[in-house]
């Protein structure tokens, strides 16, 4: 995500201090998301004095609702049918006042709809369209050579592709398993008749794709709406009051357009979000892009902390882990086993869990939930690994001799270590720091997925728009990254191994 | 600098390694001041023997006395620096130089620079090691070299007790027999009490006033290099000193 630097010039915004209410608003990771979030930000900024805070890009549905609930964000824009489906689909609940309640429980306010919705779509080329005559689902029924494609989620999901066939009695038609992006390529490309869509797709109207009727109105509206913490009411009613003066003002059409402008022209979210509430609110808001050099140097320093926190702070657990599991055997196993477990949790796992952790336990630790400290606790527990067991086996590999006359010879315990053991291993100990340094500068585009920036960013935007530009400013850099670690740490070593290492 | 060598007394010490016994109730008293050899086929006992004097082993049952003081209640860091330790390969710390190697403990000490130089300069004198070996490592040095550095760190803080495990084990003959030399008039100098692992009877003999013969975790015979060949405890001894005889005739 870039982060809009947007300030607005309306002349009475411009004469109030910033500072006095803290809003936070986030977003999921694809486009329309991210967009709406900038536009939710931008409207809070241009009529409140709030001190307005961006975490966009976040996650998918279950991180954000999460971080929503945590009180990480303040609001973010969510869709009714996710609500009931996918977020309570275990409450089985049967509408949107039962849907209001059921949020409130969780100490959250659903505001009216913004004025469209992204439903779920089957769309066809206009030509074949024409030619079939087809304009409702209804009429595929009558033409079983058509083959369709559809993203895995839509395929396997109990409201997804077995109800809709169901509901339509449609015959077995052959599928396509694509992603959403390559769907719309194999649509385009002709190798697919027919497509899954959401329909505020950019898309649809690029490639003047037809989306069929759901006459027999089986999928559910997907109706956006902005949720957002209770306490906004007692705490920013200002805020609350702009986002509700925002319902009905964002039109299907709309909210298409909006896509298209930075799917489609590649242009910053923030920009397009500034340019809509300007226009919205009769107000003129200049949004200050940031250059792609600032851009990638915010990116580099963000990664930076992702990579020297975590290896610093593990190196401070694991080297006197690691010393106190090669004096005591009997401590080895059960440490040398911890760390090894500790590095088979799926990372992506381990991160999204401590979102919650974080968020329960923030009146102890005081840590952000959201943002870079899930993902530098994350990468501090996959460093210790490599540097725990590397001091392990640097000091259980000294010579016995060595070991023998060193404790012969009447010097301390601590002389010991600081002047023999640790510099003998200090070698092997220093390549597992270089491997956990190294390993980290890949595992901190991870950080992306938890709002901690970095390289990851770009790289999470690329899986969504395929804009080539974003890996040369995401991927490119990690890996330069990692080689310049690699090099450091390399440099490094040989000035501190003890020639009379060397000379073997 | 000289003086009195410590007294070391065994007193039914037995050390066993779960079902192996490798020392079985040794009682034993080396003369103070004197060099004590002792011999013996490998897996007697003999390297257990010595690791007991500084506690790098502690008796399954019986004593060692220090000076009369019982080991389990000594300060074995302060005993560890009144006792020079020698290892077969020299157990020099490979990251350190000759000279480093040597100093490290009386650095530790906070002895001045002057008198570090001093010392290392008497010691290099009286090992005969070529003075620009000190700046070296380890692995830069001869197997000879590394020898006399780990005498010379021994002797260091003037030990009254000089433990050795082989210290010539491992060098070739002419360089041991040229040690030999200077490790004998290194003893008779300065009236420590020594204890000497060897398994050769002709260095045993050579170095030291008194032998003791060691078998299976047993002391065999106790006595003068002279006596064991007079006087043979028993047909092991006699055995053991036939075997040997060759070397001895070089010598006597």
């Amino acid at each position: 995500m870039t982060r809009l630097v947007a300030i607005f010039l309306c002349a009475l915004a411009a004469t109030v201090a910033p500072g006095q209410t803290e809003v936070t608003v986030g977003s999921k990771t694809f486009t329309e998301s991210i967009v709406l979030g900038e536009v939710l930000a931008a409207v809070a900024e241009n009529d409140t004095d709030a001190n307005v805070s961006r975490k966009l890009n976040l996650g998918g549905t279950q991180l954000v609702y999460k971080a929503l609930v945590a009180g990480e964000i303040d609001a973010y824009v969510e869709y009714t049918g996710t609500l009931l489906l996918d977020t309570f689909a275990s409450d089985n609940l049967a509408n949107e006042t039962q849907l209001t309640e059921r949020l409130s429980q969780d100490g959250l306010v659903m505001l009216a709809p913004l004025g469209f919705a992204n439903n779920y779509g089957l769309a066809v080329r206009r030509n074949t369209a024409n030619a079939l005559s087809l304009r409702t689902i209804d009429d595929l029924r009558s033409h079983p050579d058509l083959v369709f494609s559809m993203n895995s989620e839509f395929l396997e999901r109990g409201d997804g592709w077995l109800a809709l066939r169901e509901a339509y009695q449609l015959p077995p038609f052959d599928v396509l398993d694509a992603t959403h992006e390559i769907a719309y390529r194999a649509l385009a490309g002709g190798e697919s008749d027919v497509m899954v869509v959401y329909t505020t797709d950019a898309k649809i109207g690029e490639l003047d794709l037809v989306v069929l009727d759901d006459n027999r109105s089986h999928f559910p509206r997907y109706d956006a709406v902005i949720v957002h913490q209770q306490d906004l009411n007692q705490s920013a009613p200002g805020v609350v009051a702009a986002w509700q003066s925002l319902a009905g003002s964002i039109d299907e059409a709309t909210m298409i357009e909006l896509n298209r402008r930075v799917d489609g022209d590649g242009r910053d979210p923030g920009e397009v979000a500034a340019a809509f509430t300007s226009n919205l609110l009769g107000t003129d808001i200049i949004f200050v892009s940031e250059s792609t050099a600032a851009r990638v140097l915010r990116y580099t320093l963000e990664h930076l902390l992702l990579v020297v926190v975590p290896t610093a702070a593990a190196l401070l657990i694991a080297i006197p882990v690691g010393v106190l599991a090669a004096r005591r055997p009997s401590f080895a196993q059960p440490v040398l086993g911890f760390v090894g477990i500790v590095q088979t949790v799926p990372s992506l796992a381990l991160l999204v869990l401590l979102v919650p952790i974080l968020a329960w336990a923030k009146p102890v630790l005081a840590l952000d939930a959201i943002g870079p400290a899930p993902a530098i606790i994350t990468l501090t527990l996959y460093s210790l690994l490599p540097i725990v067991r590397n001091t392990h086996a640097g000091l259980s590999n000294i010579a016995p001799s060595t070991r023998e006359s060193a404790e012969a010879l009447g010097l301390s315990t601590r002389t010991r270590l600081t002047r023999i053991d640790l510099p003998l291993a200090l070698p092997t100990i220093f390549a597992g720091i270089k491997t956990a340094a190294v390993i980290n500068v890949g595992y901190a585009t991870l950080g992306a997925f938890v709002g901690a920036g970095g390289y990851g960013t770009p790289i999470l935007t690329w899986t969504r728009t395929d804009d080539p530009r974003l890996l040369l400013e995401g991927a490119l850099p990690a890996m330069v990254m990692a080689l310049c670690v690699q090099g450091l740490f390399e440099f490094v070593e040989r000035a501190v191994t003890p020639r009379g290492l060397r000379a073997k | 600098m000289t003086t009195l060598g410590l007294a070391v007394t065994f007193e039914n010490a037995t050390v066993s390694f779960g079902d192996v016994t490798a020392l079985d109730n040794i009682s034993l008293e080396p003369k103070p001041g004197a060099t004590t050899a002792i011999i013996g086929p490998s897996g007697c006992g003999k390297s257990t023997l010595l690791r007991l004097v500084i506690g790098l082993l502690t008796p399954t049952s019986g004593r060692v006395l220090i000076d009369g003081k019982d080991l389990a209640s000594t300060d074995l860091t302060e005993l560890r620096r009144r006792t020079g330790f020698v290892l077969q390969d020299g157990g020099l710390f490979p990251h350190l130089t000759a000279a480093s190697n040597a100093t490290l403990l009386p650095r530790r000490l906070g002895w001045p620079i002057e008198r570090l130089k001093a010392r290392l300069d008497e010691l290099a004198e009286l090992t005969r090691l070529p003075a620009d070996a000190l700046a070296r490592y380890p692995a830069e040095l001869s197997g000879g070299q590394r020898q006399r550095v780990a005498v010379i760190r021994a002797l260091f803080l003037d030990p009254p007790l000089l433990l050795l495990d082989e210290p010539l084990g491992a060098l070739d003959p002419l360089v041991r027999h040229g040690m030999q030399a200077d490790l004998r008039s290194i003893f008779a100098e300065l009236n420590k009490t020594v204890l000497l692992v060897t398994h050769d009877l002709a260095e045993a003999a050579y170095l030291a006033e008194d032998v003791v013969l060691m078998k299976d975790g047993d002391v065999v015979q106790h006595a003068p290099p002279s006596e064991l060949v007079r006087k043979p405890a028993n047909d092991f001894v006699r055995d053991f000193v036939t075997a040997q005889r060759s070397h001895m005739e070089a010598i006597t």
